[in-house]
């Protein structure tokens, strides 16, 4: 293989490879174009826009209580974390205070989000990488989540399980009992995930060094969530700016030191034995009282603009939105979504890397298209 | 006259249908352990528990429209998965199956053709089959099966380097390249040469799973990366070819292995008393145990880790496997030389 920019005796061209959108490893529609030298990424740009519904605009000719549903179809694999934020923001706007018991299960139903968010991108990395195993496995303790979702909510996928305010039921019985033997599968599965990659020579070889970011690096072009922490930058929302119930758990935010996908991949899976630890202790404390606080008949937040995140499994996730104070529904309604953000950084990671890690970096920075493009 | 023709005929019909059925139950076999290391279930459907899904496949494939694109070379394009075959079930000619038998009141040798130099005859047939998925790629006129074709013969030339070595040593322990010898060899002492030679059949192990494309080498075809590498752009009977071959060389390298490490047909511990009755299970049967033991191997490895990139591919190939095979062959000539001579 020569080297770029070496001369050599024969004439190299550079090749134009077009990944997508319907490719089985660009998680969705992404479509990348890259260009290469031999199998050695020179430059690739990212063409977005395939899923694109119009969310924004949508949800500014929705009343404020059906945003809730569309906010589920963005972050499809995180429908709770997503309703959440949404949620929160009008909460804010209106000033609505919600309860105790209200935001304790808020926060149990965000960290089972996590769970299943941090499930599907472990395995679908893995599978990215070659180990098909890992993926199976790894959906089948999403199974587990998701069957825990239905009995709250009904869905499985998009649950449109917030409402303004609070809850729109009370959990059912025997719930909080089935949600603490899940913690238990997963603090027992996760580790033997780790058998099959942590130690694995070629899993080390795939990741390590691969896609470093640098601190500096991470902050400026905008990255979030566990990529951010990968890159040894301590910043989680919900320990900054507590939401929820979250400022009255004891959790640890890990994070890496070198910024390269390993260091990814090992502060997801320290954030699953964060997310099951988060989700005993809210069990434990769970108080009694009503699942939702005083709202008006009418959702009407008075006029202004406000914008709130939360650390949604991907990174952060922000909600803009303005009111006119008058209308019943949002004057300017804006996401700011992480997958996005995070995947503008996607260009950066792959230069100088072979073809074979265009893949693996898609798959560590965990995004979704749904919300990418809205 | 019987000898001469009828008998070998016999013997070529015999060994493609039985490779073509090992072939098609291999693929069945590949998705059920994957399903089984996967809590899943497999092919249920086509007969109890899947056992029909083969020919279910097979019909498929046969019944697909046969796409050649517009912009492909055509003749190459056609020719390329017949080489890819045709030097795949060539292998087989020398692969002794098992002892010489009675049959039918006549001495027949469970083999083709015991060739003098059978060894030196795999090697090169094997790599007379890359030429085939060069072409394929080279012909199919688009990026991904270039890319998956210059990746395949990359891969196929480094590790066909090491696993040659290998068999050297095989070659300085027998004292021959024909199969018969090597077998009756490790009958003689009493000891398979995996055992003896650990290295060269852990050598000769991960570079079998290298040149037949498996996994964790799987590059030329790396689903996640290239799509399907080099066979992208065929489709029914002519994308079957190649399934075909990829197994059939899997199937190959399996019973290489079991003849030159695992004592071919023989069968195991004929000097422990209590388990002589093992000595009474035909010696064939004993070749099909060990190779599907050998295959059982392989989708193991393939369900548990993850792909090499492709430079790491031939880092290995290069800095670790060649170094060790030329340094297990000279001491095992060392060996041979001053100790057992």
């Amino acid at each position: 293989m020569s080297t770029p920019g070496s001369q050599s005796l024969f004439d190299t061209d550079e090749l134009v490879i077009n990944m997508g959108p319907q490719h089985p490893s660009t998680h969705g529609v992404l479509r990348v174009v890259l260009k290469l030298d031999g199998e050695r990424v020179i430059d690739a740009d990212v063409v977005i826009g395939y899923l694109h519904r119009g969310v924004e605009k949508l949800c500014e000719s929705r009343d404020w209580t059906q945003i809730v549903l569309i906010t589920d179809r963005m972050d499809y694999v995180a429908a709770a974390t997503n309703n959440l934020g949404y949620v929160e923001t009008v909460e804010k706007m209106m000033g609505i205070e919600v309860p105790r018991r209200a935001r304790y299960i808020r926060t149990i139903l965000s960290e089972l989000q996590r769970l299943a968010s941090h499930l599907i991108w472990l395995g679908t990395h893995a599978a990215d990488i070659g180990a098909l195993t890992v993926f199976l496995y790894c959906l089948r303790e999403r199974e587990y989540i998701l069957d825990l979702f239905e009995e709250f909510c009904g869905a499985r996928l998009t649950y449109n399980s917030m409402r303004v305010g609070g809850l729109p039921g009370d959990l059912p019985p025997g719930w909080d009992r089935k949600c603490l033997e899940l913690c238990d599968i997963v603090d027992q599965k996760v580790p033997e995930y780790e058998t099959l990659l942590t130690q694995n020579r070629i899993w080390l070889n795939r990741t390590k060094g691969i896609g470093v970011i640098t601190a500096e690096q991470a902050v400026a072009l905008g990255f979030s969530g566990p990529p951010l922490r990968a890159s040894g930058v301590l910043r989680d929302i919900r320990k900054d700016e507590p939401y929820a119930a979250y400022e009255e758990f004891e959790f640890d935010i890990p994070v890496g030191e070198a910024g390269d996908t390993y260091d990814r991949y090992l502060v997801r899976l320290e954030e699953f034995r964060q997310s099951t630890r988060i989700i005993r202790q809210a069990i434990e404390g769970l108080p009694e009282g009503p699942i939702i606080g005083k709202v008006p008949r009418l959702i009407k937040p008075p006029a202004g603009e406000t914008y709130h995140a939360i650390e949604s499994p991907k990174g952060e996730l922000g909600y803009f939105i303005a009111s006119d104070g008058k209308s019943l529904s949002p004057y300017r309604f804006r996401v700011r979504p992480p997958s996005l953000c995070n995947l503008q950084v996607l260009p950066t990671l792959v230069r100088g890397h072979l073809v074979a890690d265009v893949v693996a970096l898609i798959g560590t920075i965990d995004i979704v298209l749904g919300e990418v493009d809205r | 006259m019987v000898d001469l023709i009828v008998v070998p005929l016999l013997k070529i019909v015999v060994l493609i249908v039985a490779v073509l059925t090992a072939v098609a139950y291999m693929v069945l076999l590949e998705r059920k352990v994957q399903a089984w290391v996967q809590v899943r279930l497999g092919p249920m459907r086509v007969g109890p528990h899947g056992v029909l899904q083969p020919v279910a496949d097979v019909l498929k494939l046969l019944i697909k429209e046969d796409i050649t694109p517009s912009r492909v070379d055509r003749w190459v394009f056609t020719l390329a998965p017949i080489i890819v075959l045709v030097c795949a079930f060539w292998v087989f000619a020398v692969i002794p199956v098992g002892p010489t038998v009675e049959l039918f009141g006549r001495e027949v040798s469970l083999q083709l053709t015991d060739l003098n130099v059978g060894l030196l005859y795999v090697v090169s047939i094997a790599s007379l089959g890359i030429y085939g998925t060069i072409l394929a790629g080279w012909s199919s006129n688009s990026k991904y099966p270039l890319l998956g074709s210059l990746r395949a013969s990359a891969q196929l030339v480094s590790y066909e380097v090491a696993v040659t070595m290998t068999l050297v040593t095989i070659i300085l322990l027998t004292g021959s390249l024909s199969f018969n010898r090597i077998v009756e060899v490790q009958r003689d002492m009493g000891v398979w040469f995996a055992f003896l030679q650990p290295v060269a059949f852990f050598i000769y192990f991960v570079g079998g799973l290298a040149e037949t494309n498996r996994a964790p080498f799987d590059l030329p075809e790396a689903e996640q990366e290239l799509v399907a590498g080099f066979h992208t752009e065929y489709s029914g009977i002519r994308f079957a070819l190649f399934f075909l071959a990829e197994y059939t060389n899997m199937i190959v390298v399996s019973a290489v292995a079991v003849t030159v490490f695992f004592g071919g047909w023989l069968a195991p511990f004929p000097n422990v008393g209590w388990l002589s009755w093992l000595g009474y299970i035909p010696g064939w049967m004993w070749f099909v145990i060990k190779v599907f033991g050998v295959l059982y191997a392989f989708l193991w490895v393939r369900a548990t880790f993850p792909r090499y990139r492709y430079d790491q591919l031939m880092r290995l190939g290069w800095k670790v496997l060649i170094p060790l095979a030329i340094a297990n062959v000279i001491v095992t000539a060392a060996v041979k030389v001053w100790w057992l001579s």
